[in-house]
């Protein structure tokens, strides 16, 4: 019967995420229509001439009311319809998703690199506060929000490429001596192990390795400052008081108690790290000439290619939305208080 | 431990900054810096020892000598009068973006937390609709509908900062609507509108001050990112997004101080900015320090 | 038999300090007492006596800044200074347990209620596996919890606050301590629960052979459980004796001015007030009296639900937890009238709707139905959002519960005082206002020094005459005291409460006296209405609910209410 609540509250999350998808959509809506000027001369690319501009105007329904516009927009989308870049001549669609498996492993390395240093981290410094390991983290975590991204990447690359000469040449997901992996997972060190290349997933990973500690670098802070913090606060709540006044050891009242306490807060937080990761991917991206959606749109925003950067938008978006619904789910399955609170 | 908070009245508010500031020496150091970029962002133009536009093609990609600091470009520009004189235009869109974000935040962030009803939900779907972005690409979005302009940019980091306002405006807004001393003050004949500027506002000032602060570092990341990948700023105007990304290009073959000094004087800038924050939030109120 | 005479836990010349920015301050100092086996030993201090910091040193759980820095505490023969962190931790909850205020709070929220029990069973080695777990349901029924199989699986969340009170103390005995430090457990609990839970920590003890310490601010619950009492004040033990003792021949004035100060079932205002106040022995101020004719106030109806109007937007992140699915009916059909010059007490536990009642009428709530009539005029009618300019608003004022919240920290006392007058008062000119608000500050016994000073620079009770100022400086016909005094200490009640006496006597207003405690309550009102669940369940003449209440809930809390021993003087004035 418990497990059917939870079913249930699962599925209102998924249902509560609709709104905000229903927003994005609206806001890249206004995005596109917003464009100074014919929006159909910006799609149609600086060499149209007067009927194929025309021509896009009438696919994109320009000629249209708004809300007529906006119904077409909708299906275009729901049939998968973004446009064609113009750029490389190919349907939007293909290209993003052609390029989406190499943005994600970027992302989710980096992302699991950084909470698993963060997390310790923090831990450490609220268990020690006001001694050196709290100060040291307290100075890393402001540092490293001050970093901009994509000058950590630069400086990374001078570093380790040409003075020590110990990473490959930042260009890109691979080496151009080595063969891309049969595509399985779209995760180049993941599918070269399943083929069974082992050199092949080290190339990847040496690769991965110098835009990964970058992006990592960057979401290391609020992590670690969060971890702290909600840790802090779990030590001082009066639960622990009474675990202490019980004789608990201490290691079952700092994990048990105290740190399952804390990792509520964090994981809510989480939320705001995933758009930091994805807004700072593009940089990053650019850095290290990875060939993901990121790079792709800052290359298109160069050449004003427009369908392209409002696809890559909305993909990132949608990504986010979802990002954000399953920690709302994790959250919801691990606080049993969110029953009582409906 | 009523007992033991009971100590804690008394201490007086000069005493408890002088105290902040001498049990975190860091701070004194973060208004030191601050100073610094200050100076930099106004005489800036004036005390560059070069024009950082001028060309001298025989001179460039010079390591840094004493003739020039941080050494020359590839247009033989010198790269010191550039990183300084561009300080004025970073901190401009920054400042401007925030003064921008933190004026609409806090007023449709107050109003949702005091009046609550739809005031709030109709706010709230609006912040919400924003947050349903990663912020950053949100931003790209914007100038590439808007327009690849300085303004546009100052625009964009403006919308993307307006959630955090919004938010810290809004929950101290909503706490003190049932405060005590908010009721009393309608039991003493004020107005609504005047509840909301003479008691809930003042006292929920503090808490978004600190929030800019703590702002401010990341909206001149933003900007700078925004310039990094071709929007806003134009070459050859000096800022320091673009020269990294101008630097960039060298990075492979040893030039590292065309990108190294513009990229550290970000850094520092933004750094000197979070000290600040955490400096102003620890006088504000000691229990947040995280 | 020498080692049966030596006292279970000793503490000698205790000192604790907390180091501080200004330097080191000392909470407690020099304190001695000790704890005989089988003796219930009470602790009873106003806030900042160092109660509380005396028990946690002797748990070793001070905050990490406090230290001990003198004396001597022995734990049957242990020296509890110098034993190890490891020896301490098998004292703890083996041989001292203590339980705490704030129950809800003192129980981990993300873990089942019987599973924080088997950790404690199972850290002291007491039972381990399936055993741990029948012995936890076990524990949860000898707390008398119901239906213990399954409380065993709920969150605290779930339990209402004396059943997380009962876990707590459910958790403090897994391990058959010999010791129990109880501090503050009844703070925040109704009264009814309060007797319930005092009641079970006693039939424990005497099951069990406990010993323990009852750490509260209330002497009245100490005299009712405890066979000896320690009296506290800024750090020091003031007296210390056995219960008849004590109250029979006090030998500080503190511990009799502290007697004093506790409202009992009898006895005037002005006893209240220390034995060397000159107005100690006075007959209570006399309200002005008026003609009964036609009523101040008048309820009819008065209603309030809560939650019927769903908006469908609980999903927005920061509207979670804001509704509730159901309509709750707070206050259900209320009526009563006021007359002009009389004092009606409103008494009730939490939830019973009194304060949404007082809100309702001080028009900052709209009702869902019934009228509010003040001197005849329909105000109910008239929204909340609108009330702010009403001519009526200068005749309903209101005293706030708490004295902190109640007042903007950023206004000094003086501005303060001055908003109400500022607002609504006829006054012209900053000159008449100011020579107002001194003349206001002067009712209230507030030093006129104190004006320009900030809240936080101010004491509670200081900040309680503000607010009180605050209140009255319009004149208003009816004042309604939201537990005027809940939040304050016994002495500053004590003076509070006479304040509030003289002002009515001086300026001839009605009272709407909100409170749990018929005890304080009788002392200011002529009348009093009983309320539980939204109804009215018992109204009369204060004397005559207090001596003869007609229906079992008022008799409950009437019994529910520790009534201090008398003093000497009540005995002998009794002959």
């Amino acid at each position: 019967m418990k497990s059917w609540a939870r079913l249930r509250m699962v599925l209102g999350r998924v249902g509560q995420a609709l709104p905000a998808l229903f927003g994005v959509i609206v806001v890249t809506f206004i995005l596109t229509r917003a464009l100074p000027g014919d929006p159909a001369v910006y799609f149609a690319g600086p060499a149209a001439d007067e009927a194929s501009i025309q021509q896009i105007r009438e696919a994109l329904g320009l000629d249209r009311p708004l809300y007529e516009q906006f119904v077409y927009y909708l299906g275009d989308l729901a049939s998968g319809n973004l446009g064609v870049s113009i750029s490389t001549g190919q349907p939007v669609l293909e290209e993003l998703a052609r390029r989406l498996p190499a943005s994600l492993e970027l992302t989710l390395g980096a992302l699991l690199l950084s909470l698993a240093i963060a997390i310790p981290m923090g831990v450490l410094a609220a268990t020690n506060p006001g001694r050196p390991i709290d100060h040291i983290c307290r100075v890393i975590a402001t540092a490293g929000v001050s970093l901009p991204t994509f000058f950590t990447g630069i400086a990374l690359v001078f570093v380790f490429y040409y003075l020590l000469g110990w990473s490959p040449a930042p260009i890109g997901r691979l080496d151009f001596a080595y063969l891309s992996p049969p595509p399985i997972t779209g995760f180049y060190t993941i599918d070269a192990l399943l083929d069974g290349d082992p050199e092949t997933a080290m190339a990847a990973a040496g690769q991965l390795l110098l835009p990964m500690i970058t992006l990592a670098l960057f979401t290391l802070a609020p992590i670690a400052r969060m971890t702290r913090g909600a840790m802090l606060q779990a030590l001082g709540s009066d639960f622990i008081r009474t675990a202490k006044a019980a004789g608990l050891s201490q290691r079952v009242i700092l994990i048990r108690y105290a740190f399952r306490n804390a990792m509520l807060p964090v994981i809510t937080t989480l939320g705001m790290v995933f758009s930091f990761t994805l807004g700072a991917n593009v940089l990053v991206e650019k850095v290290f000439a990875w060939p993901g959606i990121g790079s792709f749109a800052v290359d298109a925003l160069v050449v004003s290619d427009y369908a392209a950067v409002q696809g890559f938008v909305l993909t990132m978006a949608m990504l986010f939305v979802l990002l954000n619904l399953l920690i709302d789910i994790a959250y919801t399955l691990i606080d049993p208080r969110i029953e009582a609170n409906g | 431990m009523a007992d033991v908070t009971a100590f804690k009245a008394g201490v007086k508010p000069r005493n408890h900054i002088v105290y902040i500031l001498t049990e975190n020496p860091v701070s004194i150091v973060a208004i030191a810096g601050f100073a610094v970029i200050v100076f930099a962002a106004i005489f800036g133009p004036l005390v560059a020892p070069y024009d950082p536009l001028a060309t001298n093609v025989a001179i460039s990609l010079h390591p840094p000598s004493w003739d020039h600091w941080f050494g020359t470009d590839q247009l033989g520009r010198d790269v010191f009068s550039r990183v300084l004189v561009a300080a004025r235009l970073d901190l401009m869109i920054s400042v401007s973006a925030v003064a921008l974000s933190f004026v609409i935040g806090a007023t449709i962030g107050s109003a949702a937390g005091y009046f609550g009803g739809w005031t709030d939900r109709i706010t709230g779907r609006v912040v919400d609709t924003i947050m349903a972005f990663p912020l950053f690409v949100l931003a790209m979005g914007i100038v590439a509908a808007l327009g690849n302009t300085v303004e546009n940019i100052i625009y964009a980091t403006a919308i993307i900062n307006v959630p955090f306002y919004a938010r810290v405006a809004r929950a101290e807004a909503a706490i003190r609507r049932t405060a005590g001393f908010v009721q009393a003050a309608k039991l003493s004949g004020n107005s609504d509108l005047r509840i909301l500027a003479t008691q809930v506002f003042p006292n929920a000032l503090p808490p978004m001050a600190v929030q800019a602060s703590l702002n401010m570092g990341w909206a001149i990341l933003n900007a700078a990112g925004l310039s990094f990948i071709g929007l806003g700023v134009r070459p050859p105007t000096p800022e320091w997004g673009i020269m990294v990304a101008e630097g960039a290009n060298f990075i492979i073959s040893g030039e590292w101080w065309l990108a190294i000094f513009p990229g550290l004087a970000l850094m520092l800038t933004v750094f000197t900015f979070n000290l600040l924050g955490d400096a102003l939030r620890d006088i504000v109120d000691p229990r947040q320090r995280t | 038999m020498k080692t049966s005479s030596l006292p279970l836990i000793s503490v000698q010349n205790l000192t604790v300090e907390f180091g501080t920015r200004e330097g080191p301050v000392t909470a407690v100092r020099d304190v001695s007492f000790d704890l005989a086996r089988g003796e219930t030993l009470g602790i009873v201090g106003e806030s900042g006596s160092g109660k509380s910091v005396t028990s946690f040193a002797l748990m070793g759980i001070l905050d990490a800044n406090g230290q001990v820095a003198q004396g001597e505490m022995t734990y049957s023969g242990i020296d509890l200074r110098r034993a190890s962190p490891r020896q301490m931790r098998d004292i703890r909850g083996r041989e001292i347990s203590m339980i705490f205020q704030n129950p809800r709070s003192a129980l981990n929220p993300i873990r089942k209620v019987g599973l924080q029990i088997e950790d404690i069973l199972r850290e002291h080695a007491v039972a381990v596996g399936g055993h741990a777990r029948r012995q936890a349901v076990e524990l949860l029924d000898r707390v008398r919890i119901r239906d213990p199989e399954k409380r065993y699986h709920a969150y605290p969340h779930e339990l209402s606050g004396g059943m997380c009170q009962r876990v707590v103390i459910a958790l403090a005995l897994a391990c058959k301590p010999r010791v129990l430090i109880a501090d503050e457990p009844t703070t925040g609990l109704d009264v009814t629960t309060q007797k319930t839970i005092m009641d079970l920590i006693r039939d424990l003890a005497t099951e069990q052979g406990l010993s323990t310490i009852l750490i509260t601010h209330d002497l009245g619950l100490a005299a009712n459980y405890c066979g000896r009492i320690v009296v506290m004040k800024r750090g020091e033990v003031v007296e210390a004796a056995p219960v008849d003792v004590l109250f029979g021949a006090p030998r500080h004035p503190y511990t009799r001015a502290l007697i004093e100060a506790t409202p009992r079932r009898s006895g005037t205002v002005r006893a209240l007030l220390p034995p060397d106040d000159f107005r100690h022995g006075q007959p209570d101020p006399k309200p002005r009296c008026r003609a009964l004719s036609a009523p101040l106030l008048t309820v009819e109806g008065l209603t309030k639900e809560f939650g019927a109007e769903g908006s469908g937007f609980g999903w927005l992140p920061w509207r979670k937890g804001v509704e509730t699915d159901k309509a709750f009916r707070a206050v259900d059909d209320l009526s009563f009238e006021l007359h002009a010059g009389e004092s009606l007490g409103l008494v009730g536990e939490s939830g019973c709707g009194k304060s949404t009642t007082s809100m309702m009428i001080m028009r900052l709530l709209d009702p869902t139905q019934g009228s509010v009539r003040l001197d005849g005029e329909e105000i109910s009618a008239i929204p909340s959002s609108k009330f702010a300019r009403h001519p009526a608003r200068a005749k309903l004022q209101f005293v706030f519960q708490d004295p902190t919240d109640s007042l903007n920290p950023r206004f000094t006392a003086a501005r303060c005082i001055s908003d109400p007058i500022l607002r609504l008062g006829k006054l012209e000119g900053g000159k008449a206002v100011k020579a107002r608000v001194e003349e206001l500050a002067d009712l209230v016994n507030l030093p006129l020094e104190l004006l320009s000073r900030f809240p936080h620079q101010l004491s509670g009770g200081q900040k309680a005459r503000v607010g009180i100022a605050r209140a009255v400086a319009l004149n208003p016909s009816l004042l309604i005291l939201d537990e005027p005094t809940a939040a304050l200490d016994v002495s500053v009640q004590a003076v509070v409460l006479n304040l509030l006496a003289d002002l009515r006597a001086q300026l001839g207003m009605s009272y709407l006296f909100v409170s749990h405690d018929l005890n304080v309550v009788r002392l200011l009102c002529e009348r009093v209405v009983v309320m539980r669940a939204g109804i009215i369940v018992e109204e009369g003449a204060t004397d005559q609910v207090m001596t003869t209440p007609k229906t079992a809930y008022t008799r409950e809390l009437l019994a529910s209410s520790p009534e201090p021993p008398p003093t000497l003087g009540a005995l002998e004035a009794a002959e």
